[in-house]
């Protein structure tokens, strides 16, 4: 490679570079720094590092580039769909602050920051894969990271216990996953996304059950229904702040490059997957309102909450067409604010009081006026009631679906929203009407958490109204040529 | 000009600021925030105006300017709904007739509603509402135009119902809500239909080809009228609703239970003229199907008679103030369907109506300040109660009594001016109706001195517990200033501004017209003073010799009645008694059967989610291979 190579590389993986400049940057403040200055500032550093590599490297551009022959791929819709990750992660770091800079967390604060860039890094790599190699390697970058943070939480046994299990599933889905590729390596001799799509047309048993197999290792990290069963457990156990980046960001990427995956690789035979995808959804939205109806633990709930989401999530998937493209990351972009919000309540109630139970939830709003106005708009959204942005986020998918002509699907799904309504409101019933003896106490969160809901709360309020959002994505999904 | 976006953003930002600090702002500040933000929004709108009728013609027309345009939603090609800022000659006229009352009132607020609790909130609704109302009046599209007719009936929900403590505010407030929204029902299956077939929602589109609604839709027929009417009557339903046409008009009196302030601006002067602007903005599209004109002309001459009926009977200020402007309202309605745009002389009704409409915002604002100005003296609405005012009110009885002779049509008063073009507009269409109004014109007079003569002379008040007094500089202020106003707005070359093409239009006064009308107006202020201006017996008595039609008229004609006749007895019994039946037993029943067996697989399948990992990995393989499997047997 000549040296023309590297300012290529450096130009077209710009966001993986600058990402691991920042966690580099990062280290070496965490190491250098003083103590003082790290408990004031050291959030607002990582918000700031995340904030920089978002606006040098996630605008999108205009054209589409390919590196190391074709293993990586950078268009505009995956440096917009970086950009979306981005923002999710800016928000859990401000949601997180208050909890890492507890005494008990705060000696292994580096660890909490960097841990999260190096997943976030992975995740940029499966959304760029144009190789099953790199996928695998994205795919475990942003998984094992993670198990450690689930396990965060030294005195806590639940943590160390649902890293374990995070750690076990997820081992076993890549191993599944790894089957899957290598059988794909069996059919078509190459692992390039493009062999495959050209050579993978004839339906052997063989290329099914690989392509079962990927969609089960992917599937799992979406959580889709039935390789979801570790995801109560695991948001359960972990703390608020990565279980929030579980249910959000992990999820959204792993929505992303689940659709590059079916939509460039399995293109031929999309009836095929579409097909597999149809159960899947059905499955996932069902049984995820089917449980979340009688969850009390909020993080249980919202476990099962984003179960369900993640099969609404997938009806743009399933639309297979740069409609559903557009809806799909304008549904994650909406998700991520939405649920982010509530996770922001959660979050800022259980680093106060410990509690998350929804019965501690009654009467919340005598005493917290302005979080139970946040959590209302989050479950709102999440809902889907007009006119939040959840509503047209949802209403958009739905669209994306019908156009491609899913219609009972659609109507099922629909039927799921009635039903995913009744939990969600019971949480607003219980902050606004359930009667309490003795609400929790006011609580005065910090101007980092506060930020973080504040601009939450914007974006539930906005995202739908602007419609230049979704017209924006709309533009470059049009792009893509679908 | 892009300027112009900030008559809409101050006022919005006035009312999220207001709004959002409420309490936390001491009431002081928050009026004269709001107050001070509405000054800048009418120098803004002045400065507009200067600026758009100092602009060079073209072809003899000031053309017209799109200066903000934002495409909203985008449904197909041709058809999105857009925000944005339209100004031509009547969008500018009416950003100056709102801001300008919506000053005076804001300024007549700080002394009227001094001391009221929800004084923050008044204000912050009073924002709302003049950024809805200006909203309205600049829009580039009939969607945009619906967005914010909805929101002036927000706004006029909320500031009606703002005594909300007292429950005939309340109830008034929810009739003009529902009436209207009854109303816009027809406005917007109008707007769907109108723009269904001329694919498009602008207005500059919709006018500048007004036949496209007649072509497209050639040869469609509803119960025996063409799509075409139907489209433009229904839209007129809806601007009937807002403009208290007859038989939409019962709400208006109703709503005069809102501060007196708020019933000058909403109720008198700006959102009750909404349905003639909307006509007006669409006349060229009315003018190709003249039987909708016909029935705004049958629909206005109706009201006016009606109106002006119920008017000479009422007893509360207010009330006869209220029917004053349904009556004045319909003048203008009146005045928009005799005219035609095939040239400027048969459009001299439009013109007309614009300069009536201008010159009524000013001098009804100015009653309903001075009413509010004696209410605030005497604390009752009730004419009983008043009587020989003159002597302790001087500022109000002189502004009172100019918009009186303003509003009865004497030179040289604005009134006068419009309200005699409107008469000859409609003496040249049909004589019927010419001198129907002109008997309405006398009655507008009657009534209006009735009223003058029993608040200010009739007889001496009883200052023996309470003494009136003149109201403070804060609410004289706005009626010197309206009052002012009302003496020279007949002599603005209205013409020149505002015409059916945009051409100039030298107005001229048809003297035989003036005449008759001046000494029907005289004839009748003169039967008012031998009536009223002595407590005396004859209105008594005359109010016996007539008791049946004293009555009725005095209950409106029982319009309330018949209206909660068929709402009550018919369509609740006989249409919402067996729905609401069915929606409680079927369609709850069909819905708890759903959660019930929700709830219950819920329960059933709880077992599944067990904590055991290995039951986990267990059920990913099992998945896994369960997928492939069939998708095997499925495909092979």
């Amino acid at each position: 490679m000549d040296l023309s190579q590297y300012t290529l590389i450096w130009e077209y993986m710009q966001p993986e570079l600058l990402l691991l400049i920042a966690t580099v940057l990062l280290f070496f403040i965490d190491l250098f720094a003083s103590p003082r200055f790290l408990d004031k500032w050291f959030s607002a550093t990582a918000c700031f590092l995340l904030a920089v590599v978002t606006i040098l490297g996630c605008i999108p551009g205009e054209a589409t580039h390919t590196l190391f022959g074709g293993m990586f791929i950078s268009t505009p819709m995956t440096t917009a769909m970086k950009m979306v990750l981005n923002i999710g992660t800016i928000l859990i770091l401000l949601q997180a602050h208050t909890w890492i800079n507890s005494e008990a967390c705060k000696v292994r604060r580096g660890e909490f920051y960097e841990l999260m860039f190096f997943t976030l890094f992975g995740m940029y790599l499966m959304i760029s894969s144009g190789h099953f190699l790199i996928f695998f390697i994205g795919l475990e970058t942003a998984s094992l990271p993670i198990a450690a943070l689930v396990a965060f939480n030294k005195q806590g046994g639940d943590s160390y216990e649902s890293g374990a299990k995070y750690l076990f599933n997820a081992v076993f889905s890549s191993a599944i996953f790894l089957m899957g590729i290598s059988f794909m390596y069996a059919i078509g001799g190459s692992l390039y996304f493009v062999d495959i799509a050209t050579v993978a047309t004839t339906h052997t048993a063989l290329f099914i059950v690989a392509l079962a197999f990927i969609i089960t290792g992917i599937g799992f990290k979406l959580s889709l229904v039935p390789f979801h069963l570790w995801t109560a457990d695991v948001y359960q156990g972990g703390p608020t702040a990565v279980t929030a980046y579980l249910s959000v960001i992990s999820k959204g990427a792993a929505a992303f490059a689940f659709l590059w995956v079916l939509f460039k690789t399995f293109s031929p035979s999309h009836e095929m997957w579409q097909g597999i995808l149809y159960a899947l959804i059905i499955l996932t939205i069902t049984l995820g309102n089917l449980f979340a109806i009688r969850q009390k633990d909020l993080k249980r709930f919202l476990a099962f909450s984003s179960i369900s989401q993640a099969g609404y999530i997938m009806l743009g998937v399933m639309a297979y067409s740069a409609q559903g493209l557009t809806a799909l990351v304008y549904y994650i972009l909406v998700y991520i604010f939405s649920n982010l919000a509530a996770f922001g309540v959660i979050a800022a109630i259980e680093n106060k009081t410990g509690k998350v139970n929804m019965d501690d939830y009654n009467g919340l709003y005598q005493t917290n006026p302005k979080l139970s106005l946040a959590m209302m708009l989050a479950m709102f959204s999440l809902a889907g009631i007009p006119p939040f942005a959840g509503f047209f986020s949802k209403f958009f998918i739905f669209a994306s679906a019908v156009n491609s002509g899913f219609y009972i699907l659609v109507l099922i799904a629909l039927i799921n929203t009635i039903i995913s309504l009744y939990y969600y409101l019971l949480v607003v019933k219980a902050m606004f009407i359930n009667p309490n003896e003795n609400p929790i106490e006011p609580i005065k969160t910090d101007c980092y958490g506060r930020t973080g809901l504040v601009i939450c709360v914007a974006g539930i309020l906005l995202l739908g109204i602007a419609s230049c959002v979704y017209g924006y994505l709309s533009g470059l999904s049009l792009t893509v040529g679908i | 000009m892009e300027y112009t976006i900030f008559i809409l953003l101050l006022p919005l930002a006035m009312f999220l600021l207001l709004g959002l600090l409420d309490t936390k702002l001491k009431p002081r500040v928050a009026g004269i925030l709001g107050t001070l933000g509405m000054t800048v929004c009418t120098a803004l709108a002045y400065y507009t105006a200067y600026l758009f009728f100092t602009q060079s013609r073209v072809d003899g027309v000031y053309p017209s300017h799109t200066p903000v345009n934002y495409e909203w939603l985008r449904f197909t090609e041709h058809l999105h709904i857009d925000l944005g800022i339209y100004l031509d000659p009547i969008s500018v006229m009416m950003l100056v007739v709102i801001t300008t009352v919506s000053l005076m009132v804001h300024i007549y607020s700080l002394g009227y509603m001094h001391g009221e609790k929800g004084f923050q909130r008044y204000y912050a609704f009073l924002s709302l509402f003049s950024m809805s109302m200006l909203g309205l009046v600049v829009a580039t599209n009939i969607f945009q135009m619906y967005i914010f007719w909805e929101l002036v009936g927000v706004s006029s929900y909320l500031l009606i119902g703002f005594y909300y403590t007292k429950p005939a505010a309340i109830a008034a407030s929810k009739k003009a809500f529902i009436v209207t929204r009854f109303a816009d029902l027809g406005f917007l299956i109008g707007i769907l239909i109108l723009s269904f077939f001329t694919k498009t929602f602008d207005f500059a589109t919709l006018t500048a080809n007004p036949s496209a609604i007649i072509t497209e839709s050639a040869g469609m027929t509803f119960m025996g009228c063409s799509v075409a009417s139907w489209a433009l009557a229904l839209i007129f339903m809806g601007g009937a609703g807002k403009s208290a046409m007859f038989p939409l008009h019962i709400w208006l009196p109703d709503a005069m239970e809102g501060p007196t302030p708020v019933s000058a601006l909403i109720h008198a002067a700006t959102m009750v003229v909404a349905g003639v602007y909307l006509v007006a903005r669409l006349f060229p599209v009315y003018c190709v199907t003249p039987e909708v004109l016909d029935l705004i002309t049958t629909v206005g001459a109706i009201t006016a008679l009606y109106a002006a009926i119920v008017a000479c009977v009422q007893t509360d200020i207010k009330r006869v103030l209220a029917f004053s402007t349904i009556s004045q309202i319909a003048f203008m309605i009146v005045a928009l369907g005799v005219a035609s745009d095939t040239d400027l002389h048969a459009g001299l009704g439009y013109m007309a109506s614009m300069f009536h409409l201008f010159t009524h915002a000013m001098f009804k604002a100015l009653l309903f300040l001075g009413a509010g100005a004696i209410i605030h003296a005497v604390h009752s609405n009730e004419m009983s109660e008043m009587g020989g005012l003159r002597k302790y009110m001087p500022i109000t009885h002189i502004t009172f009594l100019i918009a009186c002779l303003a509003i009865a049509g004497i030179p040289p008063f604005s009134g006068f001016f419009s309200k005699d073009e409107i008469l000859t507009a409609v003496m040249h269409k049909s004589t019927f109706w010419g001198i129907w109004m002109t008997i309405v014109a006398g009655l507008t007079a009657f009534y209006m001195f009735r009223l003058y003569f029993r608040i200010f002379w009739w007889k001496e008040t009883d200052c023996s517990h309470h003494t009136p007094h003149e109201a403070p500089l804060t609410m004289t202020l706005p009626l010197i200033f309206l009052a002012v106003v009302t003496c020279v707005a007949g002599f603005i070359p209205f013409g020149e501004l505002v015409s059916v093409n945009g051409q100039p239009y030298h107005i001229h006064l048809d003297m035989s017209v003036a005449t008759t009308s001046i000494i029907v107006a005289v004839c009748a202020i003169l039967l008012a003073t031998w009536m009223y201006l002595k407590e005396n017996n004859k209105p008594g008595n005359i109010e016996k010799a007539t008791s049946v039609l004293h009555r009725a008229a005095y209950r409106r004609f029982y319009i309330d009645e018949i209206y909660l006749f068929i709402t009550h007895k018919i369509i609740f019994n006989l249409i919402c008694r067996p729905i609401a039946w069915f929606d409680r037993h079927i369609i709850d029943g069909t819905m708890d059967m759903f959660a019930n067996v929700t709830q219950c697989v819920s329960a059933r399948i709880k077992g599944l989610q067990s904590g055991s990992v290995q039951g986990y990995v267990w059920l990913i393989l099992i998945g896994s291979l369960l997928v492939a499997t069939i998708t095997i047997c499925c495909c092979l």
